[in-house]
C-alpha cells in the first residue's frame, strides 16, 4: 500500500453527490409521513355537468346541516375533494352527498394524501398502496371469444340467406359449421358460382373456399377476427368504464391484459355484490320513432306521458318523448362502427343490420322521412337489498336515450348517423351500439377482495414488522462491529428512505408481498457491509494498517458484492416477469432494494467511514 | 454486549466430510422428493382454484356452528378453520361450476350474516381463483423458477468456470428441492407468496455460494501452493464468519417478519427460513464439493489474459 493517509479521503464532488442523492430520497420519501385523510370525492356524472363554486358551496351547506365535521373542501381537476377527520363521518356523509346530489354527480370514497399543497403541487405523492393495503377488490374478467365469433357468424348465417334471396341464387342450405365459418350447399356448380359472386361483392370481408364440389364456405380472415377480438374488449372495456363510474369509485383501473382479459381494480369498493351485480349487467337496444306531436317539457313536468308514447330521458337528463311501437331491436345489429361522413366530413357511425332486421326497418322508415327517430339503451341489473333483515334480489331496468336523428331516407341494411357534436360521442355511440347488440358474454376468472379493515391490519403489521427488523438489526450490527455497525445501521435507514423515495417517484404499487420485499432488503443489505467489515477484520489480522485495512476491505469486497446482488436481482427480475398484482410488488421492491443498498451500503457507508476515519493516524481500529 | 464469535482463524477441514454431507444431501433430498411424490403438495387457492373467505366475527366465532350453518345452505364441502386469532374463520370452498363461482363468495357471507348472531360479521378477504387462472399459474411460475435458475447458470459460468457453476446449480436445486419438500413433508399451504420466498431463495442461495466461489478463485490465483482441497477448505474457513453472520442478520429479519408481519405472511417467511438455513449450509458444502468432484484444478481459474499471451509469437 502506498501513502495510507491519504487513502479513505473522496474528493468534495463525491461527498455532494452522495448528500444531494440523500436530499432527493427524503423529499420523495417525505409526503409519506403525513397519512392520509379519508375523503369523498364527486365529479360529474357527464362531462356537460359542472363541478363549480356553486356545487362546493350546496355541499358544504349540507354538510353543516347534517353536522357532519370535516377539514376542508378542495377544487381539483375538475373534482370536488371533501376531507374528513374520521371515517365514520366520510362514510355518513358519503351516503347523504349520494342521496342529495342524485345521479348527476359521482360520490366516490377516496384515501387522499394529507401531504401539505406544496408537495402535491411539486408532484411529490406517497407510495401508491395495492389493494391488499387499502381495502378493495379486484376483478380479473375474461371476454368468451369463441362465444362472440359464434355471435357473428351467426349473424352472417342470416345476412347471406338474404343475399342469396335477393340475387335470385338457388341454395339448399346455409349453416354455421363447428369448426368455424359458414358453409352454403347448392343442387349445381352453376349456382354455387353465382353466388361466390354475389357474395365476393357483397361480403367482401369473408373469405371463400370450396370444400366440396356443391359447397361454398365462407369464413372470416385472420385479420378480420384480430379485429373483431379486439373490438370485442375494448367495447367491454368502455361498457365497465360507464359502469364503473356508476359504482362511484375514486381511483379505478381497467386495463386489458393480455388478448382476451381485463382487469377490474377498485380500491375502497366494500360492497362487492353490487360491484358485481353493476358490472355483469346486460343490456338491450330498441329504435323508436319519436313522438311529434306532443309537447316534451311538458310531458317530462307533468310526469305523465301521452297515450301511445313513453318518457325518456337522454344522457344530458333532457326528456324525450318515443312512441310505444318498437321499430327494431338490438339483436338485428350486425355491426356498428365510427368513421366520418363521406360528404359533410363530420363524424359518423355506420350501422349494419341482418337481412331480417333491414326488411323490418326499411318498411318502418320509408313512411317516416323527415321524422326523428330514438335509440333507447336497455341496462337490465339485479340489485340485492336489505329487506326486514332479508336479502332480497330485485331485478330492474335502466333506460336510457344514447341517440336522436332525423330520418333522412329509407333506412336499409347499412346505414349511417350523423350530425353528431365529436368523434369521441360517435366512438362512444358506435360501442354503446355494439354493446346492447353483441355484448360478448364476460366472466369473472379471478376475484380478490380485501375489506378496509383488513387492508388496514395488514399495512399496520407491514410497517411493524419492517420497523421491528430495523431496530434488530440495528442493536446487532451495533453489538458486533461497534462504530462500524452505527454506520451500517445509518446506511441501512439511508436505504429505506432511498427505496420508499424510488418507490414514491415510480408510483409503484407497494403491496403486503412488496413490504416482505423491504424487510427482506434490510437483511441482504447489511451483508453488503458485513462482507466488508469482515474483509477489513481479515485485514487488519493480516497485519495490514488500520487505514490500508479499510481501503483494502472496501475494495475487494466490492467485486462480490457486485456478484451476490446481481444474482439476486437476475432471479428479482424473473419474479416480475412472472409476478401477478403482489409478486409483481414483491419484485419491485426486492430489485429497487438491492440498487439502492449497492449505493448506500457501498457508497454511503464508505463515505461516512472515510469522513469519520478518513486522513487520521490509526492506531488500531474497533470493528 | 455481544461477544466475538471465534469464528476466525478457524481451520476446519470441510471438505474431509465432503462425502457424509453429499449422503447427507441425497438422504435428506430423497425424502423431500418422496414426499413430493407420495403427500404430494398442499398448494394453495391461487394454485388449485376455488374460493377462500376470511370472515371475521365480533366475538369468538364457534366453528362446529359455522360449519353446520354452511352445511345447510348447501356449503357442505367447505373446510373451515380459525386464523390468526379465534374471532376470525377461514373458509375453503373447493373449485365449482364456473357460473356459481363469481358469486360464491357473497353468498357464503350472507349465509353467515343471516345465521343466529351473524349479523355484524365482516368481510376481511375474499378469493376466487378461477381453474384456468390457477393451472397458468402453476405454469408460469414453474417457468419462473426454470428462469432463474438458468439466468443464475449463465451469469456464473461467465464470470467463473463451468464446474464452479454446476457446483452453484446443485447448490441452488438443493435448497429449492429442500424447502419445497419441506412444505410438502409437513403439509404447509403453498401459495404464490410462497412460490415468491422460493424464487428469493433462488437468488439468496446464489447469493451466498458466489462470495464462497469469489473467494476461492481469489485464492486459487494468489497462493501456488495446496491442493485444490486445501485451497477450498481455506477459503469456505475465511469466508466462514461472513457467511454466517450474513445468514444470521438476513434471517433475524425472516423471522421478525414471521412473528410480526402477519398470518399472511406465514407461509413466506417459512420458506425463507428455511432457504436461509439450507442456503447457508449448502453453500458451504454442496457447491464447492461438486466442482471438487467435478475435478476443479488451479489451471481452471487463473485469468484468460495468459493464455493468450503464451500464444504470441
Amino acid at each position: 500500500m502506498s501513502t495510507p493517509y491519504t487513502l479513505n479521503q473522496y474528493p468534495w464532488w463525491k461527498y455532494l453527490l452522495i448528500g444531494l442523492v440523500m436530499l432527493w430520497g427524503l423529499v420523495f420519501a417525505l409526503p409519506n409521513l403525513f397519512g392520509e385523510d379519508p375523503a369523498v370525492q364527486i365529479s360529474g356524472a357527464r362531462a356537460n355537468i359542472a363541478v363549480d363554486a356553486a356545487l362546493q358551496n350546496r355541499v358544504a351547506g349540507l354538510l353543516d346541516a347534517e353536522q357532519l365535521p370535516h377539514k376542508r373542501l378542495e377544487m381539483e381537476d375538475g373534482r370536488l375533494l371533501i376531507r374528513f377527520l374520521d371515517p365514520e363521518a366520510q362514510l355518513k356523509a358519503a351516503d347523504i352527498l349520494k342521496d342529495r346530489l342524485g345521479r348527476d354527480y359521482i360520490v366516490a370514497l377516496n384515501l387522499a394524501s394529507a401531504a401539505p399543497g406544496v408537495l402535491r403541487a411539486l408532484g411529490l405523492n406517497p407510495m401508491y398502496l395495492g389493494l391488499d393495503l387499502r381495502g378493495g377488490v379486484h376483478f380479473l374478467m375474461q371476454v368468451d371469444m369463441d362465444a362472440t365469433l359464434k355471435q357473428i357468424e351467426d349473424s352472417y348465417v342470416d345476412e347471406i340467406r338474404t343475399q342469396l334471396r335477393a340475387e335470385k341464387v338457388q341454395y339448399v342450405s346455409v349453416s354455421r359449421i363447428p369448426s368455424g365459418g359458414v358453409q352454403v350447399e347448392f343442387k349445381d356448380a352453376a349456382e354455387r358460382d353465382k353466388a361466390a359472386q354475389a357474395l365476393r361483392k357483397n361480403l367482401s370481408g369473408l373469405q371463400q373456399s370450396e370444400p366440396g364440389p356443391l359447397s361454398l364456405k365462407l369464413s372470416l380472415g385472420e385479420r378480420e377476427i384480430k379485429e373483431k377480438r379486439d373490438f370485442a374488449l375494448q367495447q367491454n372495456i368502455t361498457t365497465l368504464r360507464n359502469r364503473v363510474n356508476e359504482l362511484g369509485v375514486a381511483e379505478p383501473i381497467i386495463q386489458q391484459q393480455g388478448s382476451d382479459r381485463i382487469v377490474v381494480q377498485l380500491p375502497g369498493v366494500q360492497d362487492t355484490a353490487r360491484a358485481k351485480e353493476i358490472l355483469g349487467a346486460t343490456a338491450t337496444l330498441e329504435f323508436r320513432l319519436a313522438d311529434e306531436e306532443n309537447d316534451w317539457d311538458q310531458a317530462a313536468s307533468t310526469g305523465r306521458a301521452p297515450l301511445n308514447s313513453r318518457l325518456y330521458k337522454d344522457r344530458n337528463g333532457r326528456p324525450v318523448l318515443l312512441q310505444k311501437r318498437v321499430m327494431l331491436t338490438g339483436d338485428s345489429i350486425v355491426d356498428a362502427s365510427s368513421g366520418l361522413d363521406q360528404q359533410s366530413g363530420g363524424p359518423a357511425v355506420y350501422v349494419t343490420l341482418d337481412g331480417k332486421g333491414a326488411k323490418r326497418f326499411e318498411d318502418a322508415t320509408k313512411d317516416n322521412i323527415g321524422k326523428r327517430m330514438g335509440v333507447v339503451f336497455i341496462e337490465n341489473k339485479t340489485e340485492t337489498k336489505r329487506v326486514d333483515g332479508e336479502l332480497k334480489k330485485t331485478a330492474f331496468t335502466v333506460e336510457e336515450v344514447i341517440n336522436v336523428a332525423t330520418i333522412r331516407d329509407r333506412l336499409g341494411r347499412r346505414f349511417q348517423i350523423t350530425g353528431l357534436d365529436s368523434t369521441r360521442e360517435a366512438r362512444d355511440l358506435a360501442l354503446l351500439l355494439r354493446a346492447g347488440a353483441l355484448a360478448s358474454p364476460i366472466e369473472i376468472i379471478e376475484e380478490r377482495t380485501v375489506g378496509p379493515s383488513a387492508g388496514k391490519e395488514n399495512i399496520a403489521q407491514g410497517f411493524r414488522a419492517a420497523a421491528i427488523a430495523l431496530l434488530v438489526i440495528a442493536v446487532f450490527m451495533t453489538g458486533r462491529y461497534k462504530s462500524f455497525g452505527l454506520i451500517a445501521t445509518a446506511a441501512l435507514a439511508a436505504n429505506v428512505v432511498l427505496l420508499i423515495a424510488a418507490l414514491s417517484m415510480l408510483q409503484a404499487t407497494l403491496t403486503l408481498p412488496g413490504i416482505a420485499g423491504i424487510v427482506l432488503t434490510m437483511g441482504m443489505a447489511v451483508d453488503a457491509n458485513v462482507l466488508i467489515y469482515e474483509r477489513i477484520r481479515e485485514e487488519l489480522r493480516n497485519g495490514n494498517s488500520p487505514q490500508a485495512a479499510i481501503h483494502a476491505g472496501f475494495d475487494r469486497a466490492f467485486d462480490t458484492i457486485l456478484d451476490s446482488n446481481l444474482t439476486t436481482l437476475i432471479a428479482a427480475i424473473m419474479l416480475f416477469g412472472f409476478g401477478t398484482g403482489p409478486i409483481k410488488g414483491f419484485a419491485v421492491t426486492l430489485s429497487i432494494g438491492i440498487l439502492t443498498s449497492m449505493f448506500t451500503a457501498v457508497t454511503g457507508s464508505r463515505a461516512l467511514v472515510n469522513l469519520l476515519y478518513g486522513g487520521r493516524k490509526l492506531q488500531s481500529l474497533s470493528v | 454486549m455481544m461477544g466475538r464469535f471465534s469464528l476466525y482463524n478457524t481451520s476446519i477441514d470441510f471438505l474431509r466430510w465432503r462425502k457424509l454431507a453429499m449422503g447427507w444431501s441425497i438422504a435428506v433430498l430423497l425424502i423431500a422428493v418422496g414426499s413430493l411424490l407420495i403427500r404430494g403438495m398442499n398448494l394453495g387457492l391461487d394454485f388449485t382454484g376455488g374460493t377462500v373467505i376470511e370472515a371475521q366475527y365480533p366475538q369468538p366465532a364457534d366453528l362446529a356452528q359455522v360449519r353446520e350453518t354452511l352445511a345447510k345452505a348447501g356449503f357442505g364441502d367447505a373446510q373451515t378453520q380459525h386464523f390468526g386469532t379465534s374471532r376470525d374463520v377461514l373458509i375453503r370452498i373447493p373449485p365449482r361450476e364456473q357460473a356459481k363461482a363469481a358469486t360464491l363468495s357473497n353468498d357464503v357471507l350472507h349465509t353467515l350474516q343471516s345465521a343466529e348472531g351473524g349479523a355484524d360479521v365482516t368481510l376481511a378477504r375474499a378469493e376466487f381463483v378461477g381453474p384456468q387462472v390457477g393451472q397458468e399459474l402453476v405454469e408460469q411460475g414453474g417457468l419462473a423458477a426454470l428462469g432463474a435458475l438458468l439466468g443464475i447458470l449463465v451469469y456464473v459460468m461467465f464470470r467463473f468456470e463451468w464446474r464452479l457453476a454446476v457446483g452453484t446449480i446443485a447448490a441452488t436445486v438443493h435448497d429449492v428441492l429442500f424447502t419445497i419438500g419441506w412444505f410438502s413433508l409437513f403439509q404447509i399451504e403453498f401459495d404464490l407468496t410462497v412460490l415468491a420466498a422460493v424464487l428469493a431463495v433462488i437468488g439468496y442461495s446464489v447469493n451466498d455460494t458466489v462470495v464462497v466461489l469469489d473467494r476461492i478463485r481469489e485464492n486459487f490465483r494468489k497462493r501456488r501452493k495446496g491442493s485444490a482441497q486445501e485451497i477450498m477448505n481455506l477459503s469456505i474457513n475465511e469466508t466462514l464468519s461472513r457467511t454466517i453472520m450474513t445468514s444470521f442478520v438476513t434471517l433475524l429479519s425472516v423471522i421478525v417478519m414471521y412473528f410480526f408481519g402477519g398470518v399472511v405472511m406465514h407461509g413466506f417467511s417459512v420458506a425463507m427460513i428455511v432457504g436461509i438455513v439450507v442456503g447457508t449450509y449448502s453453500s458451504i458444502y454442496i457447491a464447492s464439493a461438486t466442482a471438487l468432484y467435478l475435478g476443479i484444478s488451479r489451471e481452471d481459474l487463473l485469468p484468460r489474459a495468459k493464455e493468450t499471451a503464451d500464444d504470441r509469437p
